[in-house]
């Protein structure tokens, strides 16, 4: 595939990626898409809104969060020098405020009153949740029964927060169908409400919203990277369910084409077991949700069940701009079994002292698959999207450890 | 002229609106699901909606949803739907049928393949709840080319501004769905519904079809006297649900299509009485 001049200008003006995005929503959603998309592009061409935003990811979120050189990893791995983007040190312990921040910021711009979001492992809704508190707002969390029972700490973190959880029941009871019931109740309160989804996925403009609030991280490495090297990585590894902390970290470095740019999907138990969440390994073009895009489905069009070990990731779609991205070539993806990715969250935890997310994990563990065989002068960035300690409970169980005794519920 | 038209002329003669009835395909088997679509027409109903399966019906409530889940669990698909649609043509030349459901299962058969097949199983309409006025140019030009009207879907948040958009590209009828909100829960008042037809009829000389919420033969009539026709969805297939596997499951919710109907005629008997009054 021949290479464009470059990669950063999508999506065109009715939220195409190519053949992906778009706005495959409801009649009664149409018109409040579109405000949200004219009181976006009135908000980022707002000094004093950019200003705001900044002000807060400072002085609450904590940024610029470390970009910390993994030395005993970069020694087991035996190869390229690994550095860690620390997402996990931001408040509330994930990229996912980033995101948060932003949104909530435009959703106060609109006199909106009511927020709503979904959630998979619960750091959005957690995220969510901690922005309606600090402004004040209404907050209701869809998230589904299932994640409910693996995720209780951070359930009951929103309850904690003031937010309503609405447990969702319907399909595998997940984040797609919770996504399927937030958009239920923005659909019968669209006067009130504001919808604060939380991946670069939906209708136009969310995809390329998501990832604007999200670019700060790799506008960030891309200082640190150049003060402490003097130039740029030579690659990037993000894991990638919807594709937020991705495209936050890859946006600033798509038309630098030294920069070899790696996203890992979730294998699950393997892309032939039929039990995976990598839409682009194992799917096809489809519209679910608001958008074209990757997703798992059958020869009918029937959206398909995905399956991870970290629930953040279960998802069978992913965000159309990386659709488009692996569609060009630009960026490779490939995919990280349940199995791998504990085995590097286990790593991680022994050799650096830091927990990561199940989610992160799946980067750690490719970083882990090619770090051996790339020179020890190649830099390597991988993004630590979220801490661990949400997950302690799920690896316990993975691992047969009963130490958590009546905590592993 | 196309079976819709058709229809709303012979119904425009006759001086009532149309009641539109919706169930879903396979829903809660096949041999049942053809059956209460095979005996709509003689039960009341003038145009028929017929629902595809889907796995994620996003602007639909419980009782849709559930349906698409037994519809799915009975082996119901794109393809079925339309087999299911060819029978009831060989039996019925003239009821409109109407496909009513979300994009995917068309996207992935390819939109001018499903038109073409579509058009050929004897469908008259299609109704894609996420496809939009913004997106429907990929499939528009097919159901066209077809003989296939695209309904498009107005809503109480289709404002002055946003109408023409959507009722531009519209041909056989538009549907106004009376709520914001999803099917099967609450209800428009008769005073609302009336404003929002009139403003729809500034903007098109189509007929106006009104839905979501209408669930008993006395909303039906009311919404009879200020519509081209009455759609009825969720009502009907809770019928098909509660009575699924019983000796019922196939006249209870056609007994129910046909108190609806004697609804509609009531009211718009009455209505031109009151007219003729005044």
């Amino acid at each position: 595939m021949h290479s464009l001049n470059t990669y950063r200008t999508g999506p065109d003006e009715r939220g195409h990626f190519g053949l992906f995005g778009g706005r495959y929503v409801a009649e009664t959603l149409m018109p409040l898409i579109l405000e949200v998309e004219k009181a976006y592009n009135a908000a980022k061409a707002d000094p004093h809104f950019l200003d705001e935003f900044h002000y807060w990811l400072t002085n609450y979120v904590g940024r610029p969060n470390p970009l910390y050189h993994a030395r005993r990893l970069t020694e087991a791995w035996g190869g390229a020098k690994v550095y860690l983007k620390r997402e996990d040190l931001n408040h509330t312990g994930a990229h996912k405020i980033n995101n948060c921040i932003g949104q909530i910021l435009l959703a106060r711009r609109m006199g909106k009153k009511r927020i709503i979001a979904e959630t998979g492992a619960g750091q959005h809704g957690v995220a969510t949740a901690t922005v309606c508190a600090l402004f004040g707002l209404d907050c209701v969390v869809y998230m589904g029964a299932t994640d409910i029972a693996r995720q209780a700490p951070n359930v009951y973190r929103m309850k904690l927060l003031g937010a309503e959880v609405r447990p969702v029941t319907s399909g595998r009871a997940t984040l797609k169908d919770a996504m399927n019931d937030a958009l239920r109740d923005w659909v019968a309160n669209v006067d009130s409400t504001y919808y604060l989804i939380g991946t670069v996925a939906g209708p136009h403009p969310y995809p390329a919203m998501v990832r604007d609030f999200q670019s700060v991280i790799g506008k960030e490495v891309r200082k640190q990277i150049i003060a402490a090297e003097g130039r740029l990585p030579d690659s990037l590894v993000a894991a990638i369910g919807g594709g937020s902390n991705a495209m936050g970290l890859f946006h600033p470095f798509l038309d630098d084409r030294s920069v070899r740019i790696i996203g890992v999907e979730a294998a699950g138990h393997g892309l032939d077991s039929g039990e995976h969440a990598a839409s682009l390994a194992g799917g096809r073009p489809g519209v679910l949700h608001g958008n074209r895009t990757y997703l798992l489905q059958d020869a009918d069009g029937q959206i398909q069940e995905a399956h991870s070990i970290s629930a953040g990731l279960d998802y069978p779609g992913i965000g159309p701009e990386h659709s488009w991205l692996r569609d060009t070539g630009r960026v490779e993806y490939v995919s990280i079994t349940d199995d791998e990715a504990l085995a590097a969250f286990q790593q991680c935890t022994r050799l650096e002292g830091i927990i990561p997310a199940l989610e992160s994990s799946h980067a750690l563990a490719h970083a882990a698959k090619i770090a051996g065989t790339l020179p020890k002068d190649h830099l390597m960035v991988v993004n630590l999207s979220g801490r661990g300690d949400k997950d302690v409970n799920t690896v316990a169980r993975a691992l047969g450890d009963d130490t958590m005794g009546g905590l592993v519920g | 002229m196309s079976r819709i038209a058709a229809r709303f002329a012979k119904l425009a003669a006759e001086g009532r609106p149309a009641l539109v009835t919706y169930v879903m395909a396979c829903d809660p088997d096949r041999a049942t699901s053809q059956a209460i679509l095979d005996g709509l027409p003689a039960a009341g109903a003038d145009i028929v909606e017929f629902g595809i399966p889907f796995t994620d019906p996003m602007a639909d409530g419980a009782a849709i949803q559930s349906a698409a889940g037994r519809a799915l669990a009975a082996g119901g698909s794109l393809r079925l739907t339309l087999e299911m649609v060819a029978r009831f043509r060989e039996r019925d030349a003239d009821t409109p049928v109407v496909l009513m459901g979300y994009y995917n299962p068309v996207y992935a058969w390819g939109p001018e393949s499903f038109c073409r097949a579509a058009a050929a199983a004897g469908v008259d309409g299609l109704i894609l709840v996420d496809l939009p006025p913004e997106e429907v140019d990929e499939l528009l030009p097919h159901a066209r080319a077809n003989g296939i009207d695209f309904i498009f879907l107005t809503t109480p948040t289709s404002d002055d501004a946003r109408l023409p958009t959507v009722v531009g590209n519209a041909s056989g009828f538009v549907y106004y769905v009376s709520i914001t909100g999803i099917t099967g829960t609450r209800s428009a008042s008769r005073q609302a519904i009336e404003e929002a037809v009139a403003r729809i009829r500034r903007h098109t000389s189509l007929p106006v079809c009104v839905g979501f919420g209408i669930k008993t033969p006395e909303q039906a009539a009311e919404v009879a006297r200020v519509a081209d026709g009455v759609v009825v969805g969720s009502a009907i297939v809770q019928a098909v649900a509660d009575n699924a596997g019983t000796a019922a499951s196939v006249s209870a919710p056609l007994d129910l299509v046909r108190a609806l109907a004697a609804g509609i005629r009531a009211a718009r008997a009455s209505g031109r009485t009151a007219a003729a009054a005044v």
